[in-house]
This record gives structure tokens, C-alpha cells and sequence, in this order.
């Protein structure tokens, strides 16, 4: 196939979408799913909010629980989808391309979950712009040697980088997506999130510009942002928490479960899109590679730990049985099997490139990557220094309505995306397929 | 075919420009919302059953602060005076006045006068009025000019920043605590307080760093 007729053929395929929705069945049973999730969202938040946090399994000694799981949980997928598109841009490595424009918006959905969960946490969630220095009447300001200020500054800072990256990145597809609307109401949707772009020289350099600027700066965001939340573990005086390796071994945990995420939505949007001949098993074969990579970093970090508490001794080595054997021994080999024993068909590529396998292996890690979650924050908290503040953690329905409820949030985001906007860079695979001659 | 008008660029533009200005306003309007008279009650008065007057009591006649506010020196609160008090002097002085009817009818019927509160504090606020005396913070620190009150105002907001201004530095608001209900100190040069203070933080052990902690107040 020629090049232009290639590219023209692209160019159909991915802005024709939001016109001309090839699922419309599949999609609106997904989306009512999806909303269903979203209003149990609604009634846990109303629940939370009339009644307080009480209706959580919070409580002293473990009170950081769920939302805090849910918080690392939830920032951590969203790191991948920021290391796929900002890292490989840099790299120029193409393959990307196909990828990139959902592993942005998951970024985004993602990052929106995490941010609200702290802020429920908080027990009177309208006053969480305490946490901003801004000049007050309390004559008080955020205590800057905390990690949890820098923490707040730090996921701010990432959703707004993360909205403009992924905003930039779309701008010249939008345009594409007008141009060949045909309906007068997609003419406008797609004219207006343009911005008037006309592909001119001047638009693009200027494109590129920014394009590469705010990938260079969303990627110390991800160290910076990791770094953030986990020396807020390691900062305090918890054992099993106060490691210096927990910096980098949430940054791997993050992009390993994200990776996952990425995985079963390039399967799912694939599908559901028939977008076949652009999401290829090569992506699979790259997303799998990835997953192994990261996930064996994990498995070094889970080595690291431990190989830590057993030559340290004490407090440290209680910590370790507790996780072991102790009341929660269930979230620590849950989390040891989900998240690296199917991750072990990575190594084979007939296992890598087949969706199905890769889709289930994604969800076994993002689900092994939440109970470590769980196991991490838990098994810290239940047993302090003294006997008299142990207490074991029970999650209630509200716990759990909160974390399906986020689902819900995540995946209405999501749909929502897939159904208004494309779902794939066209006009770098264009690009790509011009500077390899055709 | 021409998806937008001409002007649709400028009105886009406008429409930036106009949400910029918007947020920047909300902001500049909550923050004033937050510091405003209408919020923290400054200058303003209260209905009350009878029409009391500090400016006459305190300002005309003298009569000190703890002849009526008696637990001022002991207790977390000042106190509010039992109608006896009142009746110390209006059993023989304007003893038929309309104005002070309520007194003579909480006298009778043994139900106190409903005040309404002017100077109030969060429930989650912590203070003891005993201490605050004890050290020598004067009435007028907090309460104002009340000798000059007609009719009884809040004479400052009570924000928490009010609170930790004295507390991060005492010295320029320290007096004699046996001159506490002492309203006008303009013959203090700021030279005199701050050289009062300093002694007085040196003698009873008053420690900033100490005052400054959230325990202090939010216990």
C-alpha cells in the first residue's frame, strides 16, 4: 500500500471513530457497568461526608487504611502511562505511538481517583486546601519538612503536567477529527478542543516544542511523585515502613502495576475498537517485555525488604513474620503469587503476544500490586511498640463500596474517552510511517 | 464550509481571558469574604434584653472588670453576672428606669438574663482566661477599648493568627497583672513594653517555641 492512501487510511480508522462508533452495543453495556459503579461512588462519598470516616475500618492504631491504599494504588497505575508516552518520546521510540494516547488518559483518570482519596481521608474533606500555602488567617502554613506537603504539591503539579501532556499530545488529531466530521455538532465539539490548529510549519514546530518540554518535565514528576508518598512510609517511625529502599521500590511497584493497567486496556480498546492493524501483537510483545522487567524489579525489592529486616533484627524481623505468617500472611502471599508467578508466562512470546494472557496476567498484578498495598500500610500500623495499641484492621462495606465506587470513576472516564475522542496518536504513526519511507 | 464565525477566535479568547479574571477574582473575593467585618463580627453589635452599656459602667463610673466578670482570675471563663450583681446598685439607683425592667424581672422570677455571646471562640479552641490574666495580658488586648463601648462589640476578629501573634511574641503585649483591667496604657511607650515583657517572659518562664504548639490550644 502506498504511503498517502496508508496514511489516509489511519487518519479514517482512528477520528471516524467518535462519529461512526464500531461498538455501540459493547460499549453502552460497558458504560452502564461503569455508571452503576460511578453512583455507588456517589452514595459511598454521601455516606462518608453525612457520617465521617467512623463508617471506614480506620481506626487506631491502622488509620490509613483503604483511601491510602487506594492512593498508592491508584498513582501508581498512573505512572506508567506518563514513563509510556513521556520516556519513549524522548527515546523516539515509535512503537509508542500506538500506545500513548490511552496510557495518557488512564494516567489521568487515574491520578484524578488517587487525588480524591486522600482528601476523603481526611476526615472534614472540605478543608483540604489547608494543605496549600496560600496566606491565611491562621497565621500558619503547611509544614514544608513534612513529606506530606511536598507530597500534595507533587500529585498537583502531576495532574496539571499530566492534563497539558496529554492535551498537547491530542491537539493535531482533534484537528483531524474536524476536518473529516461531517455532523455539525462534531464539526463544533472537535473545532472547538482544536484550537484552530491548521497544520501549519509554524503550528508544528511549535507543537514539537512544547510536546518535548512537558515530557521532559512529567518524568522526574514520576520519581518525584513516588519519592513523595513513600517517604511518607519511610519517613515515620514504623517498622517496616522506615526503609531507604522505598523510593525506588515504589517507583518500580508503580510502573510494574501500571504496565499491567496498560495492558488490559490496549486489549480491551483493541477489541472493543477493532483497531487490530494499529494495536498490534508487537505492542503486546513490548507491554509484556515491560511487565516482565518491571515485575522482576519488584520481586528484587520484596528480596531487598526482606534480606533487610533479616539482617537488622528486631522490630524489623517481627515485621517480616507478621507478613509472613502473622494475621495478614494472606495479603503477603496473595500479593507474592499474583504478582509474580502468571507473570512468569512473560518470559515465552507466544504468551506475551496473545491478549488474552496478557489481559489476565495484567489483572492478576494489578491485583497482587493492591494487596501489597494492603500488606504494606496494614502490617506496618496493627502492632505498635506496645502491646496495648495492636488492633487488627477489618475493611466494612463502605471500605469496599468506596474502592468499587473508584473503579466506577476510573471507568467512566475511560469510556467516556473511547467514545469522544481519539483513542490513538494517528498523526505520529503517520509521522513514523513517512520517516520510514512507506 | 465554515465551521465557526470570523469572531469566534476573539470571543474564544475573550472567554480565556474572562476565566482567568474569574478565578483570579473568586480568589481576591474569598480571601476579603475571609477576613471581612461581616464574617468575623468586628464592630458589630448584638441584640440584647437590656441595652447595657461598658462606656458608662467602666468608662463613666470606674467600676472594675471583676466586680461583674468574677472568675476571670480562677476559672477558663470570665463569667457573666447573676442579676444580684446588677441589683447591687439598681435596688437603690434608677430603680424604676423601663429600660432596666428585665433585671427586675429576672430578680423576681429567678430566671437569668439571656446574654447574647460577643467575643466567642471555636468550640475546638482551648482557652483559659485565668492564665491569660495571671501573666499579665490585659483585658484590653483581646476585648478592646470596652470603656468606650456603648453598646458592647467584638473588638477583634479572633482569627487563629490573632491568637499566635501573641503567642510567637509575647513580650510587646505583656502588662503588669496587677494592672490588667487597666484600659489606657498610652503612656506604654512600645520601648516600655517590649523592655516590661522581655523581664516578665524572663520571669515566668514564657516560652514561644512552647506557646506555638498545636497542643496549646487544640487539645
Amino acid at each position: 500500500m502506498t504511503a498517502p492512501s496508508r496514511y489516509h487510511q489511519i487518519t479514517g480508522e482512528v477520528v471516524s471513530i467518535p462519529p461512526r462508533f464500531p461498538a455501540p452495543r459493547a460499549w453502552w453495556l460497558l458504560f452502564a457497568g461503569a455508571l452503576a459503579l460511578l453512583a455507588l461512588w456517589v452514595v459511598a462519598v454521601a455516606v462518608l461526608l453525612v457520617r465521617g470516616p467512623g463508617v471506614w475500618g480506620n481506626n487506631i492504631p491502622v488509620g490509613w487504611g483503604f483511601p491510602i491504599i487506594g492512593y498508592v494504588w491508584w498513582l501508581g497505575i498512573g505512572h506508567a502511562g506518563t514513563l509510556i508516552s513521556s520516556m519513549l518520546l524522548l527515546l523516539s521510540r515509535s512503537w509508542r505511538n500506538s500506545l500513548n494516547r490511552f496510557a495518557e488518559a488512564m494516567t489521568l483518570f487515574a491520578v484524578v481517583c488517587a487525588g480524591l482519596l486522600p482528601i476523603l481521608h481526611l476526615g472534614r474533606p472540605w478543608y483540604f486546601y489547608w494543605m496549600a500555602p496560600y496566606p491565611n488567617t491562621m497565621g500558619v502554613w503547611p509544614q514544608f519538612r513534612s513529606p506530606l506537603a511536598w507530597d500534595f504539591f507533587a500529585v498537583v503539579v502531576y495532574l496539571v503536567v499530566s492534563v497539558a501532556f496529554w492535551y498537547v499530545g491530542i491537539i493535531p488529531d482533534l484537528a483531524s477529527a474536524r476536518d473529516r466530521a461531517t455532523k455539525r455538532r462534531w464539526q463544533f465539539f472537535f473545532g472547538l478542543l482544536a484550537l484552530g490548529w491548521r497544520g501549519a510549519g509554524s503550528h508544528w514546530l511549535r507543537w514539537r516544542q512544547a510536546y518535548r518540554l512537558t515530557a521532559a518535565l512529567a518524568i522526574p514528576l514520576v520519581a518525584l511523585v513516588t519519592a513523595s508518598y513513600a517517604l511518607l512510609f519511610a519517613g515515620g517511625p514504623v517498622h517496616g515502613w522506615n526503609s531507604t529502599i522505598f523510593p525506588a521500590y515504589f517507583l518500580v511497584g508503580a510502573v510494574f502495576s501500571g504496565f499491567a493497567v496498560v495492558g488490559i486496556l490496549a486489549v480491551v480498546i483493541r477489541s472493543l475498537l477493532g483497531l487490530r492493524d494499529l494495536i498490534t501483537p508487537l505492542h503486546f510483545d513490548r507491554i509484556g517485555k515491560l511487565l516482565l522487567a518491571t515485575g522482576l524489579m519488584t520481586l528484587y525489592g520484596y528480596l531487598a525488604d526482606a534480606f533487610t529486616a533479616l539482617y537488622g533484627g528486631g522490630y524489623e524481623l517481627e515485621t517480616l513474620h507478621d507478613r509472613v505468617g502473622g494475621a495478614y500472611a494472606w495479603s503477603f502471599w496473595g500479593a507474592v503469587v499474583l504478582n509474580f508467578v502468571p507473570l512468569q508466562f512473560m518470559w515465552r512470546r507466544r504468551f506475551r503476544t496473545s491478549p488474552i494472557v496478557l489481559a489476565l496476567v495484567g489483572v492478576s498484578v494489578a491485583a497482587g500490586m493492591w494487596l501489597e498495598r494492603y500488606m504494606l500500610v496494614v502490617t506496618g500500623l496493627f502492632r505498635d511498640w506496645t502491646g496495648s495499641s495492636t488492633g487488627l484492621f477489618h475493611a466494612t462495606f463502605w471500605d469496599w463500596a468506596l474502592f468499587a465506587g473508584f473503579i466506577g470513576v476510573f471507568a467512566t472516564g475511560m469510556l467516556l474517552f473511547v467514545r469522544l475522542l481519539p483513542v490513538v496518536s494517528a498523526f505520529e504513526i503517520k509521522r513514523e510511517i513517512g520517516e520510514s519511507g512507506g | 464550509m465554515q465551521i465557526f464565525s470570523p469572531s469566534a477566535d476573539t470571543w474564544f479568547r475573550a472567554g480565556l481571558a474572562a476565566f482567568a479574571v474569574l478565578v483570579a477574582a473568586l480568589a481576591l473575593v474569598g480571601g476579603g469574604y475571609a477576613r471581612s467585618e461581616y464574617l468575623t463580627q468586628v464592630g458589630w453589635t448584638r441584640d440584647q434584653q437590656v441595652p447595657f452599656s461598658h462606656k458608662h459602667h467602666v468608662g463613666d463610673l470606674g467600676i472594675d472588670c471583676r466586680y461583674c466578670h468574677t472568675s476571670v482570675e480562677t476559672a477558663t471563663r470570665a463569667g457573666l453576672p447573676p442579676t444580684h450583681t446588677c441589683m447591687t446598685c439598681h435596688s437603690q439607683v434608677w430603680t424604676g428606669a423601663p429600660m432596666l425592667a428585665p433585671v427586675r424581672k429576672s430578680l423576681a422570677t429567678g430566671e437569668p438574663l439571656h446574654w447574647r455571646r460577643v467575643a466567642q471562640l471555636p468550640d475546638y479552641v482551648y482557652f483559659d482566661h485565668s492564665i491569660h490574666v495571671d501573666r499579665g495580658v490585659a483585658c484590653v488586648e483581646c476585648h478592646g477599648r470596652v470603656d468606650r463601648m456603648p453598646l458592647t462589640w467584638r473588638a477583634k476578629a479572633f482569627e487563629m493568627k490573632f491568637c499566635l501573634d501573641c503567642h510567637r511574641d509575647p513580650a510587646p503585649h505583656l502588662r503588669p497583672p496587677e494592672q490588667v483591667t487597666r484600659m489606657d496604657w498610652s503612656d506604654w511607650s512600645e520601648d516600655r513594653a517590649e523592655a516590661f515583657g522581655m523581664a516578665a517572659m524572663r520571669r515566668f518562664h514564657v516560652e514561644p517555641a512552647r506557646l506555638d504548639s498545636c497542643e496549646i490550644c487544640h487539645r
